[in-house]
């Protein structure tokens, strides 16, 4: 499908969403356990994609010391579970992954 | 309208801390965009059409991955659920409103034009103008972001191929999740979709990606309700 179809879909859902309980207001409340589900589709959603990031390289489960990204990745984790400072996560993430392959190569 | 515009300009005041933080994830998000193959007019515009902003890394990460059209929509439509939350908060403070503001008002709606319009509706309830301050901080956010977009694909074009731009992406979202993790639920959410994630991750159509996000929500729910099942008790 067209990228531009598919923004214009995304899009649509995303203010279908925005608009969904302003639009409703009076006539339908969100249910409880989905209200609870809601708080965790970003972690949920955000850790599906960093982990195999990490860890997969060119579709191959990488697990060992010479996985830059995997380095680089636990580096930066460490620095937003310190610091909470985003900026300075994604600095250090991508300084550390710079140096790494300096060191390691690949 | 004296008294609308400064509710406005206390609406954009209001949104100014946020929209320093937001500037650089704009020219981040220009620069994977062009990175990860969309055109110029493609990566600008999604940030009008779209205007969400994970939405829109995740969204140009799947299309570099080649991934099916139905994935990518299923997956924006997943990140975007949590603005269903938004619209149920302020809803009560923008119910005497004309249908042509409701629709403007949504089209702001994001998270960080959000957090400070619910703080101010709290505090003042429903005046004749207080739909401003959201006006105000959703707008102001909304012209950051396509400023930032344009700014970040026009120095993305600069940037090196060993600089490994397209690391940033995996690292914002460490940025998002890692101070998110507060509680049990949030981090079991985290590890077991991220587990899913590593397991399914040879699943044809990124559909992995989709199975480990509703695995995620599934644990998470259930174990915040076993804790406050037994916090009553």
């Amino acid at each position: 499908m067209n990228i531009w179809l598919i923004m214009l879909i995304g899009g649509l859902i995303t203010f279908g969403m925005r608009f969904s309980l302003i639009f409703l207001f009076g006539k339908f409340e969100i249910p409880e356990t989905m209200r609870k589900a809601l708080h965790y589709v970003p972690p949920a959603v955000l850790s599906a994609i960093i982990l195999p990031e990490l860890l997969y390289r060119s579709n191959q489960l990488d697990m060992s010391l010479g996985n830059t990204r995997l380095l680089a990745g636990i580096i930066a984790i460490l620095v937003a579970w310190f610091t909470k400072n985003t900026l300075l996560t994604i600095l250090a993430g991508m300084i550390a992954l710079l140096l790494l392959q300096l060191f390691i190569g690949t | 309208m004296n008294e609308a515009r400064k509710t406005f300009w206390d609406g954009v005041r209001a949104e100014f801390p946020l929209l320093v933080g937001v500037f650089p994830f704009g020219m981040i998000y220009g620069a994977l965009a062009l990175n990860a193959g969309l055109s110029t007019s493609a990566s600008q515009m999604m940030s009008s059409i779209v205007f969400a902003g994970s939405a829109q890394f995740i969204t140009a990460k799947l299309v570099s991955d080649a991934a099916p059209a139905l994935v990518i929509i299923l997956t924006i439509a997943v990140v975007n659920l949590r603005h269903m939350l938004y619209s149920a908060s302020l809803a009560p403070y923008l119910k005497n409103l004309s249908l042509k503001w409701k629709v403007l008002l949504s089209y702001l709606l994001t998270d960080e034009a959000y957090a400070p319009s619910i703080l101010k509706f709290e505090a003042t309830g429903i005046t004749p103008f207080s739909h401003w301050f959201l006006l105000g901080a959703g707008f102001s956010l909304w012209f950051t972001w396509q400023v930032s977009t344009a700014l970040g694909i026009f120095l993305g074009a600069a940037i090196p191929e060993n600089w490994h731009l397209d690391f940033a992406l995996p690292l914002t979202f460490i940025a998002m999740v890692v101070p998110a993790l507060k509680n049990r639920p949030a981090i079991a959410a985290a590890v077991s979709a991220g587990g899913i994630a590593l397991l399914a991750y040879g699943l044809p159509f990124k559909l992995g990606l989709i199975l480990a996000a509703l695995t995620g929500i599934v644990v998470g729910t259930i174990l915040e309700g076993r804790k406050s099942q037994r916090g009553t008790l």
